[in-house]
């Protein structure tokens, strides 16, 4: 019984096949881009661990390791990862890798307080720590080597700039998740530079029918809004839906990347994209890690190492395209 | 739970509504206090709302109670029946993701992949169902296995095949433009538009009617939900009914994976989580039992479209952002309550 309905499956699935796109056209193409993996070093097999605060199923943790990874294989280390939303779950997660006694820890301070004792810990320890994305304002005070990150408000002034030149009126900015300090900081840092009005909105980031539904509320009852501006290259797509559904037309702008953001801006959907380039604070922060073991190196000196806001457009997303498909950029 | 839910009074066991007078059977139907409910919401938010009014407006309401809403019926189908299901919200992610993988690694028309997705979501269902028959375990606790199973094989499934935490995009795929006929599309009524979600919605509303109103699977369902003990001694067929049940929240399911899919073409993999609740909600809003034995689907509609206008009418009065979960607790509570008032004047009038 089992096995006929398999067959029956396998043998509709054979009979039909999509000509077009599929593995097969994704598998094409790799064999065609096929990138080695060997280490450039002889230094010895280093451990370093990453713990992050990253929820399940995030696309941008995914990019971060995709970079930690890739310098990992040069530098010859063995890298280990770990993720827990909750500040506290994310404390014991580095006790456990303390407790194994690794040679380099990279964290992220999303939630300073609770990871302060692990911190002086892993100092005490003598491991190096180098925090990535969230935390530069702590960083530092926290016995960390170096922070590599966007600075949000930062980015989010750079949003302002934006649209200032662009000549836009009135912006509404989608939070997708309530209570993120970091979107909040993007929020009014884009405020602060912003010549015309920005508004605010909540939506449920785990339902994409409630944000899009919720974005066209919005436009519906108000006007005015000449742009809106998601702050994750997921909710781009649907806030673009959303505007054509409301008759809107709004430019939509995001923040990060993704491969339908650059196809986006290729296509004209979307103004602009700001990139905090996530696999470089992946990438750096492991390659920094080793520099320290083997040379001593430290960057930054004290201020952190800034992997963003960069503001990417049309012109931008042609040759970013290929890199955002790989999951790369 | 059914098995410690109290006896439950005479009249209370819904059934096949009472014949008499137009005004009699209104009374006796679990729906009148959620449909006075949606009136006064409605009309609250036409006062304060400027944009409420708009054919497009209304449009956007429908969309977003459509996608609770479709989920909101079997759901409630499930709670008269005298279960829960907490694995609803994951489900609809999981089987979009069957979905979208099962074309994409296959390189297999689209609609291979929806098939496919149909006969792993019902098995999913059937799980449920058969677990709970077997072991009389709380459906409660089942459930919660089964969600937290689902989100791991989510994430962990989707990083495995596909190497990152979402799908890679079909659209571009064969079948695809069908398909998002079928599942995503809009029709165009004089000026409004209404996502085919809704025609969805409305048709599992009157098919759920149908059975739980003249068909014997829909006595069999308050009969299993108001007092399993005295039903399987009269001949009705409990395992049958409760797994038939979950096969029902799996199909809707189903059709709601699928409008995700072929709506935003990429799924992400942590995409659900939470939206049981909301379900579960629209529900107990359309005048469901949290102990079984009552409610309709017509009440889980209604409770869904409170549910999609409070939840939009914030945003379209333009309240503050920050506020928006008090407000949308506080205005949900008062249509509830109206709701209880009205159907507690509606019994004591009987």
């Amino acid at each position: 019984m089992t096995a006929a309905v398999l067959a029956a499956v396998l043998g509709t699935a054979l009979a039909g096949c999509s000509s077009t796109g599929g593995k097969r056209a994704e598998e094409r193409a790799a064999r065609e881009a096929a990138a080695g993996g060997r280490a450039a070093v002889n230094t010895p097999k280093w451990t370093f661990a990453m713990v992050t605060h990253s929820g399940d199923g995030d696309t941008f943790w995914d990019i971060v390791q995709s970079g930690a990874k890739q310098a990992a294989v040069k530098d010859n280390i063995k890298f280990l990862y770990a993720h827990n939303e909750e500040g506290k779950e994310q404390a014991q997660l580095v006790q456990s890798y303390l407790d194994q006694k690794v040679d380099g820890l990279i964290v992220t301070l999303a939630k300073p307080d609770a990871m302060k004792s692990v911190m002086k810990k892993a100092q005490k320890a003598g491991i190096p720590v180098i925090t990535v994305n969230s935390g530069s304002e702590v960083s530092k005070a926290m016995g960390a080597l170096t922070h590599i990150g966007q600075d949000e408000t930062i980015a989010g002034e750079a949003v302002g700039d934006e649209l200032n030149k662009r000549g836009r009126k009135k912006a509404l900015c989608v939070i997708h998740e309530q209570g993120n300090v970091g979107l909040e900081q993007r929020c009014d840092g884009a405020a602060k530079t912003f010549d015309g009005k920005l508004e605010k909105i909540y939506v449920e980031g785990t339902n994409m029918p409630d944000v899009q539904s919720s974005v066209e509320a919005k436009l519906q009852s108000d006007k005015g809004i000449d742009t809106v501006l998601a702050l994750g290259a997921p909710f781009a797509d649907t806030a673009a839906k959303a505007a054509e559904q409301a008759g809107s037309d709004a430019e939509i702008d995001t923040f990060d990347l993704n491969a339908k953001v650059a196809a986006a801006l290729q296509n004209g959907t979307l103004g602009f994209a700001v990139d905090q380039q996530p696999y470089l604070q992946g990438y750096e922060a492991v390659d920094l890690l080793w520099l320290n073991r083997y040379n001593a190196d430290v960057l930054g000196g004290g201020r952190p190492v800034l992997t963003g806001p960069q503001i990417i457009t049309k012109d931008d997303a042609a040759q970013l395209a290929a890199y955002t498909k790989r999951g790369t950029r | 739970m059914s098995a410690q839910a109290p006896p439950v009074q005479e009249e209370l066991v819904g059934g096949p509504p009472v014949r008499g007078s137009l005004a009699r059977r209104l009374v006796g139907r679990p729906e009148l206090g959620a449909v006075v409910g949606a009136v006064a919401v409605f009309v609250f938010f036409s006062v304060v709302a400027d944009a409420f009014l708009q054919w497009s407006s209304f449009s956007t309401v429908l969309y977003a109670s459509s996608t609770i809403g479709i989920m909101a019926v079997p759901v409630a189908l499930l709670m008269i029946g005298g279960e829960f299901d907490l694995s609803t919200g994951v489900l609809v992610t999981s089987s979009a993701l069957i979905s979208s993988m099962f074309s994409y690694q296959m390189t297999a028309n689209v609609w291979v992949g929806v098939g496919v997705s149909l006969l792993a979501t019902l098995a999913i269902g059937f799980f449920n169902g058969y677990l709970l028959v077997r072991t009389n375990l709380p459906s409660f606790i089942i459930t919660l296995g089964t969600f937290l199973i689902l989100q791991g094989c989510n994430l962990g499934f989707t990083k495995l095949i596909s190497d990152t935490v979402s799908t890679k995009s079909i659209s571009d795929m064969e079948g695809f433009p069908s398909a998002h006929k079928v599942f995503a599309s809009h029709l165009t009524i004089g000026d409004v538009e209404i996502q085919i979600t809704v025609v969805w919605w409305l048709a599992l509303v009157a098919l759920a009617t149908w059975i739980l109103l003249r068909t014997r699977a829909g006595n069999w369902i308050f009969a299993v939900g108001g007092a399993k003990e005295a039903a399987r001694a009269v001949g009705v067929p409990v395992a049958r009914t409760k797994i038939g049940l979950y096969l029902g929240v799996a199909l809707a399911a189903w059709i709601s994976g699928q409008h995700l899919l072929f709506n935003y073409d990429v799924v992400q993999s942590g995409e659900g989580v939470g939206n049981e609740l909301l379900y579960i909600i629209a529900a107990v809003i359309g005048g469901c039992l949290l102990t079984g034995g009552y409610g309709s689907a017509v009440g889980a509609a209604v409770g869904a479209f409170i549910f999609g206008m409070t939840n939009k009418g914030i945003v379209y009065a333009q309240w503050g952002a920050d506020w928006f979960k008090f407000f949308l607790g506080a205005m949900l509570l008062l249509a509830t309550l109206l709701n209880w008032w009205v159907r507690k004047r509606a019994e004591e009038s009987k």
